[in-house]
């Protein structure tokens, strides 16, 4: 069935649409939507698209970096700033879905997909949105636990404050395909050590329940410790409390609960 | 359902077209520029062999909705020839056995194309990477890699 397609100069008229019609869909880099097109997904009447400058805007000089929604995983590579966010931009798909695909489309792909939304919630991220109602700003946390009930908002940017050091934030990808591949689970972790000690500890999982989300009991035997070996063992043992991982092609519920901890105790401990 | 008027270089040429909202690119070549070198594999986005280079930049061409390219400049395997002669990753395929049954060649020869017009001299990983959304049914990889190292060091004949 074709559909129609709604292209605006600018993000607020976008939203606007978005916002009063539950048939169309914002158009990112398209690599999920068009699919959906391609499979003849009916529920999609019209693609609206944005053509606004803000959308693709980076700011990440300073300490905050904030980000366009419609920046590409290859802009993120391209950025010498954003290092930090490097690794899990390098882990999504082939290159050609790293030119396509966007960190505000990431936010909404399903499992086993949204890898670089795991490392943004790992980092305490804010999500700007524009509907019906005007602009405002979000908890990534909030704003994927209510994920479902996001169709009808444009994402505008994301933004994150900066990890003070390299080894304050770490990322790791399990994945069956190499170099690209569908996530078995997806970890980041932000560690910022405070007078030798844990503080405001954050580890995000991906592939372990129907959203991405924070492991919390491993937060929990992080904070106000330093990362010796009892810490992280004790985190790691604490690595699946309170996720849901369901079985798919790329692994059981039952794999992914028992590698978690693992995955998690190497990426705490530094190992490859 | 109107058709929508549709312009853009294709392999060094202006082309004008009509499509229908929410066409794909790979469907907008094939079927109303008779362009068949970019193939159908998956239309999902996992095979690569409807890979083109849009502004140079490696793309889906079945992901790609084909109103977005109004303007840019489409480049296929049908313009990767230069006049009479192979261009030399396509030579380089030929003279190492690069393809088997051919299906993927002409998205795997687009990803090789992006990658060595911007890095001439690729590593191997760099090679692999640069394939790595490109699918073999065949498996041939490692033919596809060395012929892509072959035409990257200068070593086959144009
Ligand atoms: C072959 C292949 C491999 C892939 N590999 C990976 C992978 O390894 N890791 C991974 O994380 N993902 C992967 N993906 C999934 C996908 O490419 C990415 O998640 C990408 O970030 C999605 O972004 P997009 O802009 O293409 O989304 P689109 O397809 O444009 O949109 C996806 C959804 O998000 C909504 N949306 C997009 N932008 C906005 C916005 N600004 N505001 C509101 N809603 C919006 C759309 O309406 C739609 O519902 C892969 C996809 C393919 C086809
Ligand atoms: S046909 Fe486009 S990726 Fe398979
Ligand atoms: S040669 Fe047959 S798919 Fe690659």
């Amino acid at each position: 069935m074709a559909v129609t397609v709604k292209t605006f100069a600018s993000a607020s008229e976008a939203a606007g649409v978005l916002s009063s019609d539950r048939s169309a869909r914002y158009l990112g880099g398209g690599t999920l939507v068009m699919r959906a097109l391609n499979e003849g997904d009916v529920s999609i009447s019209s693609v609206v698209r944005a053509q606004d400058q803000a959308l693709t805007r980076i700011d990440a000089s300073g300490p905050r970096v904030t980000l366009g929604a419609g920046i590409t995983f290859a802009r993120v590579l391209a950025e010498r700033d954003l290092g930090f966010l490097h690794a899990p931009a390098r882990s999504i798909g082939g290159p050609a879905v790293r030119n396509m695909g966007t960190i505000g489309g990431n936010l909404f792909a399903p499992n086993p997909y949204g890898d670089f939304t795991v490392a943004l919630l790992a980092l305490d991220a804010t999500v700007a949105v524009a509907g019906g109602f005007g602009a405002r700003d979000i908890p990534i946390e909030e704003f994927l636990q209510a994920r479902e009930r996001q169709a009808g908002t444009l994402v505008l940017s994301v933004s994150c404050t900066r990890p003070v050091s390299t080894e304050a934030f770490r990322y790791r990808k399990i994945a069956r395909i190499k170099p690209k591949g569908g996530s078995v689970i997806t970890l980041a972790a932000h560690l910022p050590i405070s007078g030798g000690r844990i503080a405001g500890a954050r580890i995000a999982l991906g592939s372990m329940a129907p959203t991405q989300i924070r492991a919390r009991a491993a937060e929990r035997a992080l904070e106000g410790r330093s990362l010796d070996a009892a810490t992280i063992a004790a985190a790691a043992s604490a690595a699946t409390e309170g996720t849901s991982p369901s079985d798919n092609a790329l692994g059981s519920a039952w794999y992914r609960r028992e590698i978690v901890g693992v995955h998690l105790r190497r990426l705490l401990s530094g190992q490859e | 359902m109107s058709k929508i008027p549709l312009q853009f270089r294709h392999n060094g040429r202006d082309v004008a077209i009509f499509v229908d909202g929410g066409t794909n690119l790979l469907v907008a070549l094939r079927e109303l520029i008779g362009d068949m070198t970019p193939k159908f594999g998956c239309g999902q986005g996992g095979c690569g062999t409807c890979s083109v280079l849009i502004d140079g930049e490696l793309h889906l061409s079945c992901l790609t909705l084909a109103e977005t390219v109004a303007g840019r400049s489409i480049e296929t395997l049908d313009g990767m020839k230069q006049g009479p002669n192979l261009h030399p990753l396509q030579r380089a395929f030929a003279d190492n056995f690069a393809a088997q049954c051919g299906y993927c060649t002409p998205g795997v020869l687009m990803a090789a194309k992006a990658l060595l017009d911007r890095n001439p001299s690729p590593s191997r990983d760099e090679v692999v990477e640069a394939i790595s959304g490109n699918i073999c049914r065949c498996t041939g990889y490692e033919p596809i890699i060395n012929a892509i190292l072959a035409a990257a060091g200068g070593r086959v004949s144009a």
